[in-house]
């Protein structure tokens, strides 16, 4: 058993060490954000957070990970009440098929918390790890912006007034 | 996520399988031939979907509590159709678009209309539920009028209920009894004034956005049925390889490993939980020996090869009228490659089979041919077989979905009684998913002293654009089988949607024109339906000549367009979108070009005009689209904000296809394996503005426009290059090499 802490919240772990955290996201604690892109760290479906950074959890097995801080998209908000980012995203309705988003969204969160005022050319190539087919980058760069526009004004990054 | 929310979502989740897997919804989908017969044999078409399906039931429930579910046999592909439709409904219906609730393709549930595909769904389902719906409403108000003893047109429809004057009510829940029951769909409908409405041509928030945000369950991905085990195939090293030996006893040992499957050049394994799935797929693709041989043409001579191959002459337009006298005339040829769909993410697929009958949750386009397709490679009838469509990540075209589905069928068959999710890998995802076909284009035109066209000649060659499952010959694994089924015989699709040759013919006046198309059906490499399919190819050739044409009569572009459309809708997206582009007063500076193009999709669907304009850096060949504005007529435009995210996608995606990618091949097997071999537009390049206006037509019918963009774009971003650094690149993609060749760097 390994145990994680995941959205501040310890879960023990029957898998062996090796394994990716994707698949303990995904397929032991049955979270739907972090998504299966690639395995190989090219499109950033399966990102989260660890200790504050964009990590691709499709590469990161968990045998690294014991005492450090998982986040996921699952620990920005709910559907019904949506961190900054989330709601930023859904204001820009930032998504087409939207099988890219958490993975976007933890990548630029993870940048709002170490830089809350970030320039446009900070958060282009911020953002360069993940990629989206629909082509909804115009949007998506929007509803980063609006997101750094809104914490700024007054949530803080890690909000998530759900649960965090 | 703390556990309470997991036994929320667990509880959502059984909901979802009652809903979808165990639920038998009686309605009348199973007399629909038997009504076909009935049909009157000089009767009106019904409008859209209804003519095949047309009974109101089979569209619209109202249950006995007044809520209202609409069916449509279309599926959410995150082109944002659900919002659309149920806005459709809400609107004729006279209610709330909370209160509908939505069931997509389904072949237990919904009506069967075919491939959600061609940008069709608005015309075909829309027109369909727009018509249904006021239909029902109106035989509530007959009801209601009956009931309350009120003259009909004395009546009102307010939020889900009839109203009379003197303030009765009756709840469509109460009025409806047996109304819809094997009631059919009039010709025509008495559909509400465009002009009141409150709920259609209103941006409306996408339904679906919400749980793709906060990581609820959104795609068949996150599809986790009880019991529910987890599969991965093997597939062969390239296309013509078959599988000589394979030691598969050790992996059988494997921790979690449950069951391999083996039938032929088919491998798959169940294990218990995803990640030892992986692992057993990876020792059994090592302990995998296969006999390969080369069947791709050498890379180099991919186009003289295509070029080369037997092809059916098909010619899709000529006329000849009198003109003026050839003053000068102009001759070039295009090139497109290969090109992927690229899902982002892999294709997937839950499968159950139980007491002799298979249940498939699969994001394909069409749930009914992909039944179909998979009770022929079972050798099962198809009322032994139910395809539930569940959203994907985005596919773009007929990708790899349907194979998913069927690896799926294949590996439940062989392991029973518990569901099993496959999903593919990146490398099987982009090596065996149907590309777009590569294809060629050459056009010859002359201009008069006064710089008209005057005579116009256009030859496209391509493969088919469509090998859909219409049986198991067009599934995969299918292939692989020891008992293979052969692909089936590829057809070109006719005008006017056309395959290799939609758009072929400009929507330009022409006195003389010839358009041949030279359909090619041998297919060294799998290619089925991309993304607007030979529409990207023809209207980024016949809008790059347009240019040409343009620039040796000393015209400017935009007008050298008008002074040749006649269409006043093609005329007006012209116009709009070189307005707000600034198009008359732009001034380049260094390294910066303006480049414009034009085309109705289809040459039915939506009118799109493009201007952009792009940034080049000699010293590196790198091109980049710095502002782009598109103008876009699609009708009644339903929900607008949804076109625009259409039409912005489309322009990004264009834009990566355009400047980026080609499929990278040897004679043996595909080598575009994964996204270093296959590179996509990212986010730094991404342009500083996309805008684009919608003209909205009210009471105008719903043209397509899921696709319109992807032409022009391609064609402004040639045309733009062309003036940003004086080369004419011609053919696709404009990578870095490409172009420093160009331009002589």
């Amino acid at each position: 058993m390994i145990e994680l802490n995941i959205n501040g919240r310890t879960q023990s772990v029957d898998a062996a060490p090796n394994t990716p955290l994707l698949y303990v996201l995904r397929d032991h604690l049955a979270m739907n954000g972090a998504k299966f892109g690639c395995g190989l760290g090219q499109c950033g479906a399966c990102t989260v957070m660890v200790d504050g950074d964009a990590v691709f959890s499709c590469l990161t097995p968990i045998s690294l990970l014991s005492g450090r801080k998982i986040k996921t998209v699952e620990g920005l908000g709910t559907i019904e009440n949506p961190g900054p980012l989330q709601r930023a995203f859904i204001e820009e309705q930032a998504a087409q098929c939207g099988y890219c988003i958490a993975g976007m969204i933890m990548r630029a969160q993870a940048l709002l918390e170490k830089n809350p005022s970030p320039s446009d050319a900070e958060i282009r190539r911020h953002m360069m790890p993940n990629l989206c087919r629909c082509g909804t980058h115009m949007r998506i760069f929007r509803a980063v912006r609006r997101a750094a526009q809104a914490m700024q004004a007054g949530a803080t990054p890690a909000a998530g007034k759900g649960r965090a | 996520m703390n556990a309470s929310d997991i036994g929320r979502e667990a509880v959502s989740r059984r909901d979802f399988l009652a809903a979808g897997g165990a639920l038998i919804v009686g309605f009348s989908l199973a007399s629909s031939s038997r009504l076909f017969a009935q049909k009157p044999a000089a009767g009106r078409k019904l409008p859209g979907s209804l003519d095949a399906n047309p009974m109101l039931d089979s569209w619209i429930n109202i249950d006995a509590d007044g809520s209202i579910t609409v069916f449509t046999g279309k599926a959410e592909l995150g082109q944002g159709v659900k919002t659309a439709l149920i806005q459709i409904a809400a609107e004729q219906l006279y209610v709330q678009p909370q209160r509908v609730s939505l069931i997509t393709a389904d072949t237990r549930r919904t009506p069967d209309e075919g491939y959600t595909a061609g940008s069709n769904s608005m015309k075909d389902s829309g027109t369909a539920i727009m018509n249904a719906a006021a239909q029902v409403r109106e035989i509530l108000i007959a009801r209601a009028a009956e009931r309350l003893a009120v003259a009909a047109d004395r009546l009102k429809v307010q939020d889900g209920a009839v109203v009379a004057e003197d303030g009765r009510r009756m709840g469509f829940g109460e009025l409806v009894g047996d109304a819809l029951t094997q009631t059919r769909a009039e010709a025509q409908s008495k559909l509400k004034d465009p002009a009141t409405y409150t709920v259609v041509g209103k941006a409306m928030p996408r339904v679906d956005i919400p749980a793709k945000v906060a990581g609820g369950a959104a795609y068949v991905q996150d599809l986790r049925l009880p019991a529910m085990v987890h599969a991965r195939v093997v597939r062969p090293p390239s296309y013509g390889a078959r599988l000589r030996e394979l030691r598969a006893a050790e992996v059988e040992k494997m921790p979690g490993v449950l069951k391999i499957v083996r039938d032929g050049s088919f491998i798959a394994v169940v294990a218990e939980r995803e990640f030892e799935a992986i692992l057993a797929m990876r020792s059994l693709a090592a302990a995998a020996r296969w006999n390969e041989r080369p069947t791709l043409p050498a890379a180099p001579d991919l186009f003289t090869h295509l070029q080369s191959l037997p092809a059916d002459t098909i010619i899709d337009f000529d006329k000849q009228a009198p003109a003026g006298a050839a003053a000068r005339r102009l001759a070039a040829s295009y090139r497109r490659p290969y090109q992927m769909h690229g899902a982002i993410g892999p294709s997937c697929a839950v499968a159950l089979f139980k007491d002799g009958a298979l249940t498939v949750w699969t994001h394909s386009q069409g749930v009914y041919p992909l039944r179909k397709s998979i009770a022929e490679m079972l050798r099962l009838s198809e009322d032994r077989v139910q395809c539930i469509h569940v959203e994907g990540s985005g596919c773009y075209g007929h990708n790899a979905a349907d194979d998913a589905g069927a690896d799926a069928a294949l590996i439940a068959r062989a392991f029973p009684e518990r569901p099993i999710r496959l999903q593919w890998m990146r490398e099987q995802e982009h090596m065996w998913e149907p590309y777009g076909p590569a294809m060629l284009t050459s056009v010859k035109a002359a201009l008069d002293g006064a710089g008209s066209i005057v005579a116009w000649e256009y030859e496209v060659t391509s493969n088919t654009h469509s090998m859909r499952p219409g049986g198991a010959g067009n599934l995969l694994p299918a292939w692989h089988l020891d008992t293979p089924f052969a692909p089936g015989t590829p057809k070109p699709i006719p005008l006017p949607e056309g395959g290799g040759d939609r758009n072929a013919i400009p929507l330009y006046r022409l006195p003389n024109a010839r358009v041949v198309h030279r359909f090619v059906p041998a297919m060294p490499v799998r290619v089925s339906a991309l993304r607007a399919l030979g529409a990207y190819m023809n209207v980024f050739s016949i809008e790059s000549f347009i240019d040409e044409l343009a620039q040796a009569a000393g015209i400017d572009p935009v007008e050298f367009r008008l002074r040749h459309l006649d269409d006043a809708r093609a005329r007006e997206v012209v116009s709009l979108a070189a307005s707000r582009f600034g198009w008359s007063s732009y001034a380049p500076a260094a390294g910066r070009g303006r480049g414009f193009a034009f085309a109705r999709y289809k040459n039915l669907g939506a009118y799109l005009a493009v201007a952009m304009e792009v940034d080049v850096v000699r010293e590196t060949g790198a091109v980049r689209v710095v502002r782009v504005v598109a103008a876009v007529d699609s009708g009644q435009a339903v929900n607008p904000d949804g076109i625009r995210n259409q039409i912005e996608g489309g322009i990004i995606q264009s834009a990566s296809w355009t400047l980026h990618e080609a499929v990278e091949f040897d004679t043996t097997a595909i080598r575009s394996t994964d996204w270093s071999r296959y590179p996509i537009l990212r986010f730094p390049e991404i342009p500083e503005s996309v805008e684009v206006h919608v003209i909205d037509r009210p009471g105008e019918a719903f043209l397509g426009t899921g696709e319109a963009a992807q032409g022009p774009t391609a064609a402004a971003i040639a045309n733009a290059l062309a003036q940003a650094s004086g080369a004419r690149i011609r053919e696709l993609p404009f990578d870095r090499k490409r172009v420093k060749a160009a331009i002589g760097v």
